[in-house]
């Protein structure tokens, strides 16, 4: 047993932490909300060194990394405390794309998604189906060589800043297992019919929408995979390798900026202090638990699996009780700006163990898929 | 990074899973807590399987193996819910082996690599020691300065723990021993230290039987004509208890990892001090929630999931609990 990075592994974590300290421009650091130029500014550095989708394929960009070196550059990228890279395009869409699109899907959209030019966004909740998405109601019917799109999609991530939404629709509402009758669809937003209207969150920012399909005309080669078979797709998506579901770099940077931020508190109360010290054994605990998982996956070559339903669980519950305590080291009336800003991101991040998959919905997964239950 | 264990490490973990599943079943445990509180014929088998001896010097008749090298075997030991003072011995073993004199080391290591002498700790010349009634020496704590004793100088009022392991209270007078060093603080904390991760590595194995078996009740336990197991509320509970297992076990491999690496005494007490805090939580979590999915049956003196609890209970507490090592993972 061996927990210490190889040499190698050393290596590269060093190279890519130089790069990250001498590429990411200090002013892109560290911010709760980005405009969209800042998120494509960063993308876009990381395309021209050539890191910015590392799982891809290598004809298409993929730098080749093993899952080891893979989940390293995506944990020093967390800790240098830069934008995050939207997943939409980058590790959803294209995946899907490289498993099921067409050749000619493949060549339109991934040089595109690579070097930023498409900003993509998700369309799979609506108002009647968050974790019941299988009961989506959203209808494309097929009209020749065309799909037409009615219906509404909710709490779209970044619809206002994007060029393109991938959907699942309803496709066939006569069949009676539900999950046949739905397809995966590419939509462009600037498509007659969309409208897409903010959902202002209760810490004032403007993150999500609510995107409306009011007879959209989508052409038929904007299908991925067969009609009807959206769901094998969205599955697929679920087991795709993510390294980064516990957000162990961003943590740890976070963690360190708590520690700065509450020194006084620390040492002047023993409440505090152990409720932070439990945090950071949390997350000393989770980093090699992901460890254990990723050193698995290298050697059985299996994908993780319902492992990543428990780094998601762990991963946000840290990523909350972090900005708890943060929170915590404001005056509660306060009304400076820096003060509030803490305070903000303690609500904004109620989110993370509602989304992509609730907590609740992961303890499902791991009941049914590792339990057996 | 590498988290397997070497091969030597995995059939050395099968041949003792494969010796307590065949003879240290629940049933054959149960014997030996009613008769002396350990078994003569196991400690036995355990010294021929290399258990006494391994993180014993070559030199001494042992297999100079670390933690790590414990780690599948303590945590066969807390699965099978082990009660033969394996480590009270090797704690006081590892005092000997680093603090004691050429002529010390001779007397006692090879003794206990062969299975022919059981040793205990005690923290102080007077208290509650873990191991004593079967021990044939005693490395006793005064002060900063440790002895060693023979346990026929030792008074004893032998008892059992919560959790039917034997132990004694102890009174004796260090007059009567073989200093084994003075001022031995560093030796001790080190020893605590090893003993604490392998106690770890133990809590570790009862978890892992308290959730396999909770999960086997809830699949087949029926109420209102379906499953216990197939009621959201109880899948989220044992979910939990499983995640509390995987967290606590990466916990136990980084704490016997630095107890091996040498890194320093602050490196390797952090280590251990945040695996106790993160082992006592799960322990408590874990116990807990295991008797209450049982139910009624939870409480049961025949079931040994009752068993794991008190075993739990009282490793969450032993070496220190979460308080203690809060306060010592602050201060380092």
């Amino acid at each position: 047993m061996d927990l210490n990075y190889s040499p190698e592994e050393l290596a590269f974590r060093d190279q890519v932490r130089d790069w990250l300290s001498k590429n990411l421009p200090s002013e892109l650091k560290d911010q709760g909300h980005y405009s969209k130029e800042e998120l494509l500014r960063w993308h876009r550095i990381l395309a021209k060194q050539g890191w910015v989708a590392p799982a891809w394929p290598k004809e298409w960009g993929g730098t080749g990394w093993n899952v080891v070196q893979r989940y390293i550059f995506e944990e020093e990228l967390g800790y240098a405390g830069g934008p995050p890279l939207i997943p939409f395009g980058l590790t959803m869409c294209a995946p899907v794309l490289l498993r099921f699109g067409t050749e000619a899907q493949k060549k339109r959209f991934l040089p595109r998604i690579y070097k930023g030019e498409d900003f993509w966004c998700q369309g799979y909740s609506e108002p009647g189906s968050g974790s019941d998405l299988a009961s989506l109601k959203t209808k494309a019917l097929r009209q020749g060589n065309e799909y037409v799109v009615n219906g509404q999609k909710i709490w779209t991530t970044l619809a206002h800043y994007a060029d393109w939404i991938f959907c699942l629709v309803r496709t066939d509402a006569t069949l009676g297992k539900r999950q046949e009758g739905i397809s995966f669809l590419l939509v462009d937003m600037q498509t007659p019919g969309i409208t897409v209207r903010p959902l202002i969150l209760m810490d004032g920012a403007h993150e999500v929408n609510e995107v409306f399909f009011d007879d959209v005309k989508v052409p038929a080669e904007n299908l991925v995979h067969e009609e009807g078979k959206g769901w094998t797709v969205a599955k697929y998506l679920l087991g795709y390798e993510r390294m980064n579901t516990g957000r162990i770099g961003e943590s740890k940077r976070q963690l360190a900026k708590l520690k700065e931020l509450s020194s006084q508190k620390i040492s002047s109360n023993p409440r505090f202090r152990d409720r932070l010290s439990r945090l950071e054994i949390e997350l000393i605990a989770l980093e090699i638990t992901n460890l254990r998982f990723l050193d698995r996956m290298r050697r059985t070559g299996q994908p993780p699996g319902a492992d990543v339903s428990m780094l998601k669980i762990k991963g946000t519950e840290i990523q909350q009780g972090l900005t708890e305590l943060a929170m915590e080291c404001t005056d509660p009336l306060s009304g400076d700006e820096k003060s509030l800003a803490l305070q903000k991101r303690y609500l904004s991040m109620r989110k993370t163990t509602i989304y992509a998959g609730s907590n609740e919905i992961q303890r499902n997964i791991i009941a049914k898929m590792t339990l057996g239950l | 990074m590498n988290f397997d264990y070497s091969e030597e490490q995995q059939l050395l973990a099968d041949s003792v899973r494969r010796f307590l599943d065949k003879q240290y079943g629940f049933e054959d445990r149960k014997k030996i807590i009613a008769g002396q509180g350990w078994s003569d014929e196991v400690w036995a088998k355990l010294a021929v399987m290399g258990l006494t001896g391994l993180p014993i010097s070559p030199d001494y008749g042992g297999f100079g193996g670390g933690a790590v090298d414990l780690m599948s075997v303590m945590e066969a030991f807390g699965e099978a819910l082990v009660v033969e003072p394996l480590l009270p011995t090797l704690v006081a073993a590892r005092l000997v082996g680093r603090a004691g004199s050429e002529a010390q080391k001779k007397a006692i290591l090879p003794a206990v690599a062969e299975g022919r002498l059981r040793l205990a700790f005690a923290a102080s010349p007077r208290g509650n020691v873990l191991g004593a009634p079967g021990a044939g020496t005693l490395v006793v704590q005064d002060g900063a300065d440790l002895y060693l004793v023979d346990a026929a100088n030792v008074r004893m009022k032998p008892y059992r723990t919560l959790d039917n392991m034997a132990a004694a209270e102890i009174d004796c007078s260090v007059s009567k021993g073989d200093p084994l060093v003075k001022n031995g603080k560093n030796h001790l904390e080190e020893a605590l230290d090893f003993a604490t991760a392998l106690v770890c590595a133990e809590a570790v194995g009862a978890m892992k039987f308290a959730c396999d078996t909770t999960l086997e009740y809830l699949k087949t336990r029926k109420q209102f004509g379906v499953p216990i197991g197939t009621f959201q509320a109880l899948q989220h509970r044992i979910v939990d208890m499983y995640i509390s297992e995987e967290q606590a076990r990466s916990m136990v491999c980084l704490a016997c990892s630095k107890v091996d690496a040498n890194e320093g005494p602050a490196d390797r007490a952090r280590a251990v001090s945040a695996a106790k805090i993160r082992i006592g939580d799960a322990a408590r979590h874990v116990s807990q929630e295991s008797v209450q999915l049982h139910g009624g049956m939870g409480m049961s003196e025949e079931l040994k999931v009752s068993h794991a609890f008190r075993r739990l209970t009282v490793i969450a507490r032993q070496f220190g609990d979460a308080d203690h090592h809060l306060e010592r993972f602050a201060s380092l």
